[in-house]
């Protein structure tokens, strides 16, 4: 299978199997279209007659070309044949060991977002603290679990964790201690709304957090029509200056400022570039997930509004790149040469097997989105996963799992998408999230599409 | 080839013998939260 697009000046063709990624001329562009469904006669016949204006374009170029497409193929770098589903990847009876937790320490909040999947931190239920030895008992039980695998990550998530922070180093304290006597290596990430951010909060996470998640939404009235504190008051010139710092004295060192855009800031570039001009230059911006009544929620008519914002992001990022005031967006960020191998990309992001979330008293489930919702409950960190059913399905749930995707050339990319945004949209972990889709596969084009510019081909 | 460029990838097929360590990052673990794409990850097989 393969995608041929147009963007910002390139003719690009991907071939979804083998990975590879070509640029091409225009009339190579065309002979590739044509190529698997007309004879060698009629492409040429064809190509003849569309490029009849340039006399540069003879029969023996237009044949030198299909000999060069041919080349590629024999090489596996363009149609490619799918060696992966008949494949023994048996995922139901792979031993999946896991390797992350999202640890709720906090069901609660001190800002009240209007659009929060996670019902202002509570998740649809009561207000609550993770205790230590709760976390504690988590940590044991990831360890326990982990197998063989080295790199444990640790996200501590809300709600608000800061609002349970003492907790929260006493975690760290107790995870280093024990990384040392099992040969593991954690990897602790916090996920922030800033409003507690102060010195000893900044110099605990820039020492143990190899990553800090900083949630912003863009431009101040943006961020402050939702983002608001619980008396109704925006928090952007509360968490600002924090933020400032708190990035100022990273070293360097993993950080997200990260957004959410909805109906309200479909034009969320502008978004994007509020946050580069505060000087940020880690960046993540994600459309809202929310039920479709909601008045904030996307619509149809906003998607090539949203599709054409990718756009523009890609072209500015290359302009600023250019300028030496690049930043980077978490969406665009590839690596060719050494990115995801074929197992990660078929499994994704191994919620309900790999990957857990633990509520404040305990409980598993297959990730933070559905953290509430009591029929994807897995178990408990003191008697392990024992709804095994559910479990299988999320071990099932990859990028062959969904009939949808078969013919998909970004499944390989998504590994056929997040099961919590298939299961808001249609019900079913295996169901499709079309909208999500769309913008993801744009996202693809448009990253793909700064590497090519990046490697000035 | 005159009119093809390709560019330098990992090659997908290949990473069938060498792949699936699993020591890489879990794909929402890092920033989105919200939408799972795989390619932003960093292998972190030292052998691959």
């Amino acid at each position: 299978m393969i995608h041929q697009y147009k963007l910002n000046g390139y003719n690009i063709v991907l071939d979804t199997y083998s990975g590879a990624i070509h640029t091409v001329d225009d009339l190579a562009y065309d002979i590739i279209s044509l190529y698997k469904e007309k004879s060698t006669e009629e492409i040429i016949t064809s190509m003849l007659e569309k490029y009849k204006a340039d006399k540069t374009i003879t029969r023996e170029e237009i044949l030198s070309c299909i000999e060069d497409i041919k080349e590629l193929e024999k090489a596996g770098k363009l149609f490619s044949k799918d060696i992966y589903e008949n494949r023994a990847f048996d995922f139901k009876n792979r031993k999946t060991d896991i390797k992350a937790l999202c640890l709720h320490v906090a069901h609660t909040c001190n800002l009240n977002c209007e659009y929060c999947f996670a019902s202002q931190g509570k998740y649809h239920g009561e207000r609550a603290l993770m205790p230590f030895e709760v976390g504690k008992r988590a940590l044991d039980f990831l360890i326990e679990n982990s197998g063989s695998r080295h790199n444990l990550e640790v996200d501590f998530f809300g709600g608000e964790p800061l609002m349970n922070f003492e907790v929260v180093k006493k975690l760290v304290k107790y995870a280093r201690e024990q990384e040392k006597l099992h040969n593991k290596n954690f990897r602790f990430t916090l996920t922030t709304n800033g409003l507690l951010i102060d010195d000893d909060v900044i110099a605990f996470v820039n020492k143990e957090m190899s990553n800090v998640v900083l949630s912003l939404d863009g431009r101040k009235e943006v961020h402050d029509s939702l983002r608001k504190t619980i008396s109704g008051q925006g928090s952007y010139d509360i968490i600002i200056p924090k933020f400032k710092k708190l990035v100022e004295a990273r070293g360097g060192k993993n950080y997200y400022i990260r957004g959410t855009f909805t109906h309200n800031n479909i034009d969320f570039l502008k978004d994007i570039l509020h946050m580069a001009d505060l000087g940020f230059t880690e960046l993540s911006m994600e459309p809202v997930v929310c039920a479709p009544d909601e008045p904030y929620a996307l619509t149809e008519k906003d998607l090539p509004i949203l599709k054409e914002q990718y756009e523009l992001l890609a072209k500015e990022m290359i302009k600023r790149d250019s300028e030496n005031r690049g930043f980077t967006f978490y969406h665009y960020m590839l690596d060719l040469t050494h990115g995801p191998c074929i197992y990660k990309r078929i499994s994704g992001c191994g919620s309900g097997t790999e990957y857990l979330a633990v509520t404040p008293w305990g409980d598993l489930y297959p990730c933070h989105q559905f953290v509430g919702d009591e029929k994807f409950k897995l178990g408990d960190i003191y008697n392990g996963i024992v709804n095994t059913k559910v479990r299988d399905e999320f071990k099932l749930c990859n990028a062959y799992a969904r009939p949808e995707c078969k013919d998909c050339w970004a499944k390989l990319y998504c590994s056929g998408g997040c099961a919590a945004n298939s299961y808001h949209a249609t019900g079913n972990i295996l169901g499709t999230y079309k909208y999500g889709c769309e913008l993801l596969k744009k996202r693809i084009e448009c990253a793909i599409m700064i590497k090519i510019a990046e490697q000035n081909v | 080839m005159k009119r093809i460029t390709t560019i330098n990838t990992r090659d997908l097929n290949k990473s069938l013998s060498v792949g699936g360590c699993g020591e890489c990052q879990t794909s929402c673990q890092s920033a989105c939260k919200t939408s799972c794409g795989v390619t932003n990850q960093k292998c972190e097989n030292v052998n691959a």
